[in-house]
């Protein structure tokens, strides 16, 4: 099998060689593909949605995501109900906040969590799994060894030690989540590098007489691509579900900010007191998010992976 | 293999000692005393209690005692909370809670969540295909601190089938409910990791190669695809079981069942050191076993590595 | 979260209702009298659920209440209270004093251990030499010295040997006690677990083991038969007890449950008989529901704001009138009736206005309407110096809790209109007590409960030298009031006095008194309703047949 990048653009050398007027490169390839997977675009709508609704959200609400309605205070199940006639579109929380408001502040938290924590995840695993992988011998040795220590602390007292010491914000949220998100991430693509090195493209680069690091990233790290992507679309929700533990433990971001997970424990909590939109809201764009990025992965997936063609 | 194994563990030790060193350091920079209280504990009955626990020796020396002690006895030391419990008694009791619904977790979710991947891929692109994938998607969106409290209403409240909480010895109706609510989280991974590795494996060519040569369908999955399949599989063993650790945490409150996860965090939150210590080092001691698991049965399935 | 506040905030200790303290007691009526017309049910079982995990069934190294109410059903000490929160004979059958210095109790001769041991005067004497000495390292160790006992100190800071604490055994069951000082209300301080008789030898052959089930020796009317920690725990009926024939309870359940919905939820499914300290918010839906199950009684505990005024703390907080805007602002009757909504009153003093002979003064803003009080707010905030133009910025700090949390949250929201920016910050139990000793912040929640039904045991906070007075507020004329109502006739004047200088100095920010919220079978007689300290003793209570 021939790797990535080199024989799509042979492939499209050879078709801007021939009679196709305009050059259709790997990557155009890529998006006329995933264009044609309607459950990716769906994805990609829901998700473009979501964000925009995140962005613009607070411009829409008539209600900030901190005030309280003290009309609705002490009366939630009935008063604090969705209706438009109050401006409480989702309704409210159980003390009287709008739950429009507070979703829009909570989805603007969630997301940067998890495409952060994605993010940091994706290019320091990868680079780090990669070589460790590729090395293999004493330098793999270490690296992952490395890996099993940080990954042999638990993570749990680290970000509660973390959080303690140093106070409770987003910023440390952050830290305390790309410091081991990427850890899952160095191990997955280690493994498949190991097997990606037996294979023939790669002993032929290293005959070839290759830089070690440029067939990394050349050859390696694009054929771990559908595996990133998998793995990263299962990563961002992943980091959202997370970073909702840390505010089940009390310990995510502070009052009145909050995030999906956040609103979802406290909803969940309240379930038996007739007050069930305070789940179902956040849930509902919890689960909308979780399947937008599912599909968009997927659509990348089917159209990023050579082997289909 | 056993040369491999043998020095893997060599490095283990030294991986140990350098995780109880990091987490006793990272402990005495944390604020706050185990002995506080609202109402103030006075200057000598908290130098009683520093005494009895070793806390006024010097840091050195309560590693050193620390680590020796584990070595020679394998004894955890005190609680510096619970004042009848030791560390030992406490992880004797937690660890088997959480190793037993973490174990029937797992199985059902291998059961499920493999077969769902795994159909799924066979079936790419059918309806059966979506619905694996609605099924398993929609397992992963309930966190299982929703799904906690949805099935007690539903199991305990409304249907009265099975008791809410507790443990009971790991009485089987007690034990449904947990396996339930963690096992629906590994379930989700492991059918999307099935299902993309699965789908990976069948449009390789030795497959083309097996399906050129006019082999039936399900011979090629079973006798050909389903091994490489599941390598990514195994590979998942070792983050479900740091899943099974922090599942346990919402498990253990959510059920009452007195696993390690509560013993876990509680310890962190009241700095229980001795617990805390206890562990970590436990919990780190089996990480680095379940790793080295995971590259065994790599071996084992996937000659073709090196090592 | 909530849940993992693992030392409750509150200690319970001994009533000082002085009704049956002094001279020869005539025995009251002791353990479950079924009431003439009641047909005892089939099934004699108890079960509740509680919170978290106490971290000992050790009487002497008990420092909370959860702990105290199981050590309580299994130990029994020399006195114990009645479903009112009067003294009553227990272990001692009747108890003299020379100047309520000297004190003699006469153990009753038929009491004896779960193993058919006698209990004796020693074995009072063993226990309270163990909970004095520093190898005990004992936390509550403070409560032997301040309940006066000649010697506590010099034994607890290790000057002094334990046997020379004031206590002897006369003989077997005679124990004379020795004091430093007069103490009318000595009989109600030794209703508590740390003054509960160990026995010795149990004690000594098991270590720290002693209190595990099989190896545990005890001698009230249960005994421990399983635990396991932070899952559930059994009790089961002592057949040596003294009373055992009117124990009418066979077998007590615990289930220590995190999660305070989750409960009500299992109690609902009928798994357990009682459960205490509702979420808040509940009680009116679950009073609809359950009218005949759903309790709220009196409990004596106050909820403040604490108020850093010393350097640490924002500077304005030192004027007078920053502290009094605050407190106007803040709309009590929302916070009871709107958030927590358990039939809390709304507190304009420190001291629980249930406490008994406590006189609250004339506090003139807790008459005035709440447009009153917020107009009367944005003018001294405006002499202050501070508005919506130049926002006074305040840290407030709150243990993990919803209850904590929604409380702040709502007070932020009230103090915005004054141009108060609030900052909140949640911290652990642990790291919150440590914070907030440090003063470290500018408003703390707080909260504190009746050692004993007396107002000192919450007026004494505000003296100077008080190790909880966190927000550090001074003031010379309480200290002198504080120090001379030990001695007055009627020292309630005094706390009249004190509240009335605390309200105009505003040196905290009260904000309600409790009130026990609970779930509790209809079928279950004789729970004490009236005790405002929230003890209970599981052998005075059961079931009956309903239709």
């Amino acid at each position: 099998m021939a790797p990535l990048t080199s024989g799509g653009a042979t492939l499209a050398d050879t078709r801007a060689l021939a009679d196709v007027p305009r050059g259709r490169s790997l990557w155009s390839d890529a998006r006329r593909r995933f264009w044609r997977n309607k459950a990716a675009v769906a994805g990609l709508v829901v998700l473009t949605a979501i964000a925009l609704f995140a962005l613009l959200g607070p411009l829409a609400a008539p209600w900030s995501y901190e005030e309280i309605d003290w009309a609705v205070l002490g009366n939630v199940s009935e008063a604090g109900r969705p209706s438009l006639a109050t401006g409480h579109w989702f309704g409210t929380d159980s003390l009287g906040r709008d739950l429009f408001a507070r979703t829009v502040q909570g989805t603007q938290i969630s997301l940067m969590v998890g495409i952060v924590g994605a993010l940091i995840a994706v290019v320091v695993g990868t680079l780090y799994g990669a070589v460790a992988g590729y090395f293999g011998g004493r330098v793999d040795g270490a690296m992952m060894r490395t890996v099993d220590v940080l990954m042999s602390i638990p993570y749990m007292f680290v970000l509660i030690l973390l959080l303690v010491v140093f106070g409770r914000s987003i910023l440390m949220l952050f830290i305390g989540i790309g410091l081991i998100s990427w850890l899952e991430m160095a191990r997955i693509a280690r493994g498949q590098t190991l097997a990606l090195k037996g294979r023939e493209f790669v002993e032929a680069a290293v005959a070839t007489g290759v830089h070690p690091f440029r067939i990394i990233l050349r050859h390696i790290v694009p054929n771990l691509l559908g595996v990133i992507i998998v793995y990263a679309t299962l990563l961002v929700p992943s980091m959202i579900i997370y970073e909702s533990f840390i505010s089940f433990l009390g310990l995510g971001v502070q009052e009145p900010l909050t995030s999906w997970g956040a609103l979802i424990n406290v909803g969940a909590a309240e379930m038996r007191n007739g007050t069930i939109w305070q789940l179902l809201f956040p849930l509902g764009f919890f689960v909308m998010g979780l399947f937008a990025f599912f599909f968009i992965g997927d659509g990348l997936r089917d159209a990023l992976d050579p082997k289909d063609r | 293999m056993i040369a491999f194994i043998l020095r893997r563990l060599m490095v283990a030790v030294p991986v140990l000692l350098l995780l109880v060193v990091v987490t006793f350091v990272l402990m005495y920079a944390a604020p706050g005393s185990p002995f506080a209280t609202e109402r103030g504990v006075p200057p000598f009955v908290l130098a009683n209690l520093e005494r009895e626990y070793g806390l006024d020796r010097p840091f050195a020396v309560q590693i050193w005692t620390y680590v020796s002690r584990i070595v020679t006895q394998f004894d955890f030391g005190p609680s510096f909370v619970y004042r009848d419990q030791d560390v030992n008694d406490l992880i004797r009791q937690g660890f088997p809670v959480t190793l037993t619904y973490g174990f029937w977790a797992f199985l059902l979710a291998v059961l499920v969540g493999g077969t769902l991947g795994i159909v799924a891929a066979i079936r790419h692109n059918s309806w059966l295909d979506y619905l694996a994938v609605g099924i398993s998607v929609g397992a992963q969106v309930l966190p299982n601190f929703v799904l906690a409290p949805i099935l007690v209403l539903v199991f305990t409240l409304w249907l009265g089938w099975l008791p809410g909480g507790g443990w009971r010895g790991g009485q089987a109706e007690y034990i449904v409910l947990p396996v339930i609510a963690l096992g629906t989280s590994y379930m989700a991974s492991i059918a999307r990791i099935a299902r993309a590795s699965m789908l990976e494996v069948l449009s390789s060519n030795f497959i083309r190669t097996a399906r050129a040569k006019g082999l039936p369908g399900w011979r090629i999955v079973l006798h050909h695809a389903l091994k490489p399949a599941l390598l990514p599989i195994v590979s998942y063993l070792g983050p479900a079981f740091v899943g099974m650790i922090t599942g346990s945490v919402v498990i253990d409150i959510a059920f009452s069942t007195g696993g390690i996860g509560q013993f876990f965090v509680a310890s962190a939150l009241n700095r229980d050191y001795g617990v805390m210590m206890g562990i970590t080092v436990l919990f780190g001691a089996l990480t680095i076993f379940f790793n080295l698991l995971v590259d065994v049965a790599y071996a084992w399935i996937d000659p073709k590595i090196r090592y | 979260m909530k849940r993992l506040t693992l030392l409750a905030s509150v200690a319970t200790l001994a009533a000082a209702t002085l009704a049956a303290a002094t001279a020869a007691t005539a025995p009251a009526a002791l353990a479950a009298e079924v009431a003439p017309g009641d047909t005892l049910a089939e099934d004699q079982t108890f079960s509740y659920s509680i919170l978290d995990q106490f971290p000992t069934l050790d009487p002497q190294l008990n420092e909370e209440v959860q702990g105290s109410h199981v050590i309580s059903q299994l130990f029994e000490g020399l006195t114990r209270q009645d479903g009112d929160g009067n003294v009553i004979p227990a272990g001692a059958t009747q108890w003299t004093s020379e100047d309520n210095t000297v004190w003699t109790f006469t153990l009753r001769d038929d009491a004896k251990w779960s193993n058919g041991d006698p209990v004796t005067a020693a074995d009072y004497v063993y226990a309270w030499r163990r909970a004095a000495d520093p190898a005990t390292a004992s936390p509550y160790s403070w409560y032997v010295e301040l309940s006066s006992i000649a010697g506590a100190a010099e034994v607890i800071s290790g000057a002094a040997a334990p046997d020379t604490l004031g206590v002897e055994a006369v003989d077997d069951h005679t124990l004379k006690v020795t004091l430093t000082q007069p103490l009318p209300f000595f009989p109600a301080v030794v209703t508590y677990a740390t003054f509960m008789p160990t026995h010795e030898a149990t004690v000594e052959a098991f270590g720290p083991d002693w209190t595990k089930p099989g190896n545990i020796v005890s001698n009230g009317a249960y005994t421990l038969e399983e635990l396991a920690v932070n899952e559930f725990f059994r009790l089961a009926k002592n057949p040596q007890y003294w009373d055992a024939e009117n124990v009418q309870i066979t077998e007590i359940t615990g289930y220590i449950i995190n999660d305070r919905n989750q409960s009500v939820t299992r109690w609902e499914a009928g798994e357990f008989t009682m459960m205490d300290d509702l979420p808040a918010g509940t009680y009116p839906d679950l009073l609809a529901q359950y009218p005949d199950e759903t309790f709220s009684t009196p409990r004596l505990c106050s909820y403040f704001y604490a108020i850093n005024v010393t350097e640490s703390g924002n500077p304005a907080l030192q004027d007078v009138n920053v502290r009094r805007a605050l407190s106007y602002m803040l709309d009590r009757n929302v916070i009871v009736d709107q958030v927590l909504k358990g039939g809390q009153l709304p507190a304009y003093n420190f001291a629980h206005v249930q406490t008994a002979g406590f006189e609250p003064p004339e506090i003139d803003y807790a008459s005035w309407s709440q447009q009153e009080r917020m107009e009367k707010a944005r003018e001294l905030m405006a002499q202050a110096g501070y508005g919506p133009d130049n926002p006074l910025e305040l840290d407030l700090i709150y243990n993990t809790s919803d209850d904590h949390k929604a409380l702040a949250t709502v007070a932020a929201q009230m103090w915005k209109p004054l141009g108060v920016n609030i900052t909140l910050s949640n911290y652990e139990w642990q790291s919150y007590i440590d914070i907030r000793g440090e003063q470290n912040f500018d408003l703390a929640r707080s909260g504190w409960c009746g050692d004993y039904n007396e107002a000192s045991t919450f007026l004494d906070l505000l003296t100077t030298t008080h190790g909880s007075n966190d927000g550090k507020y001074s003031n010379a004329e309480v200290d002198a009031l504080m120090k001379a109502s030990r001695t007055m006739e009627n020292p309630n004047e005094a706390y009249t006095e004190v509240e009335q200088i605390v309200a105009d100095e505003m040196a905290i920010i009260p904000v309600y008194h409790y009130t026990q919220n609970f779930l509790l079978d209809d079928d279950i007689r004789g729970w004490p309703m009236n005790n405002v300290e929230n003890n209970w003793y599981i052998q005075d209570i059961y079931r009956v047949v309903t239709e």
